[in-house]
């Protein structure tokens, strides 16, 4: 039960670390360091295949693919010209707002339910492929298509266009 | 026989179709035998329908079911009774005499196919009128009537005064046609059907007196005063000489100004069972026969002197079913659109033979170039004067000893106006027919007797006003009044409401005589004025005393521009100068404006700064939670 | 497994549902503070993340396999978005020679 406030302690904390620290190679570092907590939440919530494809996908190929495109631009120094401090305290405010609407917003939920944990296995890789491959069959082939023309956009995107040139 | 009913209106339309399409391609005899057929078959089919008919029960004939609304049924249904059966011997008989007389008189005209086709049309709506057996399929027939109307007083629509002419007819008309129609919306609340067949038994069973009764026949009744001419609308029919003379005898002499009638007659239970409104008609009836009669003394056009002589027997129609003589009035419809259509026709003639001159103080002498048309003029003046033992004669006694035994004052005014009919109608005779001819030498020259289409009608005409008037002869001259007898069932139900006429025979010699011999009088005053003086009435004279109110015919059409038009324009420059213009206006333009100006202001929020929007959108964000979770 | 899983039966959904909003409003205010692009989008993901994260536990706890259906999805649907959303950071990086997301001001009128 301590494991999950500590994880859960560990997770606000990289988060915060994200979004304050100057360097952004540190930032992506510990954005790497906050998935890997949320990588622990997955399991500690029974949900074993997303904690192995959130480990994969986003720690292994979103966070190198940040850190490349950092690496790629040089931009590993404190070289991001910070806001006044009058936006950050601005800002800071509204985010403050936005969590005390999302946490009062909790009250109007009925508490009854809060650990009704089960113990079936809906998380493990078997029960979720079935369901994946059944009742989301359309959406998976889809979601195939999606990640296609996100590849023909980014390369087109990205490639240097020889007219301009 | 009656199985061919469907046939009567369908004839002339088929001729409608055959002439409109054609107008253009087939020759001009062809177009004048094809519609006169079309009429003649139809008269020929409703004349046999006369001759078979005997059934004491209006015959319906339903052809298809219409409209079915609710509860609300409305067939496409005929109804052949009494009733209907004269009024399609008139229309379809009348109407093709006139078919006949037209092929001659309007062989120069250019608009030969259209004139046709817009005949037939009316003969088809005409028919449908009297032939329908609800008031919707009436109603179809008495718009219908109005558009043939309006477009054939329009026919030389290239000249402004005839265009303004029907346009001043359609919307007199249409002024009436309101009535009529909240009418029958008022039946149809009431009886919740339109079928004469079913209003009537229900209606014969309510309350003589009762308020719905009385509106219903008030608005009805302004229906016909628009249709019929009557006070207040009356305006119209004279203006309506611009169309071609055929015309004038046909629609607006014989057959679609007595709609009016003949509808107040179909609901004569109606009618019967609301005193009140019986009164308003009687009156208003009156009113218009004598005002009419007196703005006739003077007019100076042939055409204009019978259109005030139309309006004024019309007058007398409504003051007949005034007083309960339903009868009595039906009658003279009968007899008046024998002898007007003569007279029409006649006056058509004349101003054929004068090269499309109307104005009697250019005419005179025309006794010895037109015999037949002046012989046969001379039966329609002497039947409309009511001369025994011509046909107007019985009609118009019948009714005045009706309003006799109503009410004497009426009964005085009656007569006084029937004695200016025989005035102004020998007046017209003897400036157009007696003394030296006053036109020019052209004219002279030109003088001809018409053509035999043109006199055949007038002779057929003549004969029938001469003899019409046998169909009703009263008990007292020892007839037995067979109109009276073979309308009997369509109007015995009102017949047992109202009191019967129940005059001494020996009353009846004395009103006869006294009619008689007022219109002697009369005639005897007209040929000293005219014929023994040789008196032709010049423009200042007309223009002065008692003679300027009557030539400029009481000056209603001026009364109606003061007190309805310019009002009305009025408030039309109002609403557009004010209220359209600056209100309206100023209302759609000061939102672009406002509009305009916000934008100008609001759009430097839009900095282009991503950062700032994001801001926004956060701050949305929470607003939108806000409201949704913790105010709701 | 087994142990671990049940020593957190204990933990109420309400927690999961904290966590979840305190990572996101991080994610918020790590836009609204930065001016880096990429760190920008870094925040967007971490996002997307807590609500991965939600969406998982209100699948858990409900017993119902389609919240975590859902994220797979959004899992894929994220790797797009990087893909595309770093072309596009390179993009401007190579005409503006910056991330700095104040240089983007021509979106206005």
């Amino acid at each position: 039960m301590s494991l999950f406030y500590v994880v859960a302690f560990l997770s606000i904390i990289f988060a915060l670390l994200v979004i304050f620290t100057k360097n952004p190679v540190h930032s992506v570092l510990y954005l790497i360091a906050t998935f890997f907590t949320f990588t622990i939440h997955y399991i500690i919530l029974n949900a074993q295949f997303l904690a192995v494809v959130n480990f994969i996908v986003y720690m292994g190929a979103i966070m190198v693919l940040f850190l490349f495109v950092l690496m790629l631009m040089n931009l590993n120094k404190d070289t991001e010209p910070m806001k006044s401090t009058l936006l950050k305290v601005v800002g800071a405010i509204a985010g403050g707002c936005l969590l005390v609407t999302l946490v009062g917003s909790m009250k109007t939920l009925s508490s009854a339910s809060t650990t009704a944990m089960d113990n079936t296995g809906i998380g493990l890789v078997e029960n979720l492929g079935k369901v994946l491959f059944s009742d989301f069959l359309l959406p998976f082939e889809l979601s195939s298509i999606l990640l296609l023309a996100a590849m023909v956009g980014a390369v087109l995107l990205a490639k240097r266009d020889n007219k301009t040139a | 026989m009656i199985d061919l009913v469907w046939l009567i209106p369908l004839l002339p339309f088929i001729g409608f179709l055959i002439n409109g399409l054609g107008r253009n391609i087939l020759p001009k005899p062809l177009i004048g035998t094809i519609a006169s057929l079309a009429v003649i078959g139809s008269f020929a089919i409703s004349l046999s329908i006369f001759l078979t008919f005997d059934a004491a029960q209006p015959q319906v004939i339903h052809l298809f079911d219409w409209i079915n609304v609710g509860s609300l049924s409305i067939p496409f249904a005929f109804q052949i009774d009494q009733l209907s059966i004269m009024m399609l011997l008139i229309i379809t008989g009348i109407g093709s005499l006139i078919h006949i007389y037209s092929a001659g008189y309007m062989s120069h005209d250019a608009g030969f196919g259209k004139f046709f086709a817009y005949l037939n049309l009316f003969v088809f709506f005409m028919l449908l009128l009297v032939m329908g057996s609800n008031y919707v399929i009436m109603f179809i027939g008495w718009e219908g009537v109005g558009l043939c109307s309006y477009l054939l007083i329009g026919f030389w629509y290239s000249n402004g005064a005839y265009a303004d002419a029907a346009k001043k007819a359609f919307i007199m008309n249409r002024i009436g046609d309101l009535g009529f129609l909240l009418g029958v919306f008022l039946i149809i609340s009431t009886f919740g059907s339109v079928s004469f067949t079913e209003i009537f038994p229900k209606a014969a069973g309510m309350v003589s007196g009762d308020a719905t009764l009385i509106l219903i026949t008030i608005l009805l009744f302004i229906g016909a005063t628009g249709k019929s001419a009557q006070l207040p609308l009356f305006t119209w029919l004279p203006d309506a000489m611009a169309g071609p003379t055929p015309v004038s005898a046909l629609i607006h002499a014989a057959t679609m100004v007595t709609a009016g009638i003949y509808m107040i007659a179909r609901s004569n239970i109606l009618f019967a069972l609301s005193p009140v409104t019986l009164d308003i008609i009687a009156v208003v009836g009156l009113l218009t026969a004598v005002v009419a009669a007196f703005i006739a003394l003077t007019q100076t056009d042939i055409k204009k002197v019978l259109a005030y002589s139309t309006v004024s027997q019309l007058g007398y129609m409504f003051l007949g079913l005034g007083v309960g003589a339903f009868t009595g009035a039906f009658f003279h419809v009968l007899t008046h659109a024998f002898f007007k259509a003569l007279l029409f026709l006649g006056a058509g003639s004349v101003i054929h033979a004068m090269s499309n001159e109307q104005d009697m103080r250019n005419m005179g002498g025309l006794r010895k170039k037109l015999p037949v048309t002046f012989l046969t003029m001379l039966i329609g003046t002497i039947a409309i004067a009511g001369l025994p033992p011509f046909a107007g004669f019985f009609s118009k006694d019948e009714i005045l000893a009706h309003v006799y035994e109503h009410n004497k004052l009426l009964w005085i005014i009656g007569l006084f106006g029937a004695f200016l009919t025989a005035a102004y109608m020998f007046r017209m005779m003897f400036l157009t027919f007696w003394g030296n001819f006053r036109g020019t030498e052209d004219q002279k020259h030109h003088l001809h007797e018409s053509p035999v289409s043109m006199t055949f009608p007038l002779i057929v005409l003549a004969i029938l006003s001469m003899v019409g008037g046998f169909m009703g002869v009263p008990h007292a001259l020892g007839g037995h009044h067979w109109l009276n007898e073979y309308l009997g069932p369509v109007l015995a139900a009102s017949n047992n409401i109202l009191p019967a006429l129940s005059l001494e025979h020996a009353t009846e010699y004395m009103l006869m005589g006294l009619s008689v011999g007022g219109v002697i009088i009369s005639i005897i005053i007209a040929y000293v004025k005219y014929v023994s003086k040789g008196y032709v009435p010049k423009e200042e004279e007309l223009q002065s005393g008692i003679n300027k109110l009557s030539y400029n015919k009481l000056y209603l059409d001026e009364l109606y521009t003061a007190i309805i038009q310019k009002p009305l324009d009025i408030l039309s420059t109002f609403f557009f100068k004010v209220v359209d213009k600056s209100g309206i206006d100023g209302l759609v333009n000061g939102l672009g404006k406002v509009s305009i100006e916000a934008s100008k202001t609001l759009r430097l929020l839009q900095t282009g700064n991503v950062g700032f929007y994001i801001f926004a959108m956060v701050i949305g964000i929470v607003a939108v939670l806000v409201y949704s979770f913790i105010i709701i | 497994m087994e142990n671990i899983t049940s020593t957190i039966q204990a933990v109420p959904l309400n927690h999961y549902i904290l966590l979840s909003a305190i990572i996101f409003t991080i994610g918020v205010i790590g836009v609204l503070v930065r001016r880096n692009a990429i760190i920008i989008f870094m925040s967007v993901e971490l996002m997307l993340n807590a609500v991965n994260l939600l969406l998982a536990a209100f699948s858990s706890y409900s017993g119902d396999a389609s919240g975590q259906v859902f994220v797979f999805f959004i899992m894929a649907l994220a790797a797009a978005e990087v893909a595309v959303g770093l072309a596009i950071i390179v993009m401007v990086y190579r005409n503006t020679s910056s991330i700095d997301i104040n240089i983007l001001n021509r979106l206005k009128w």
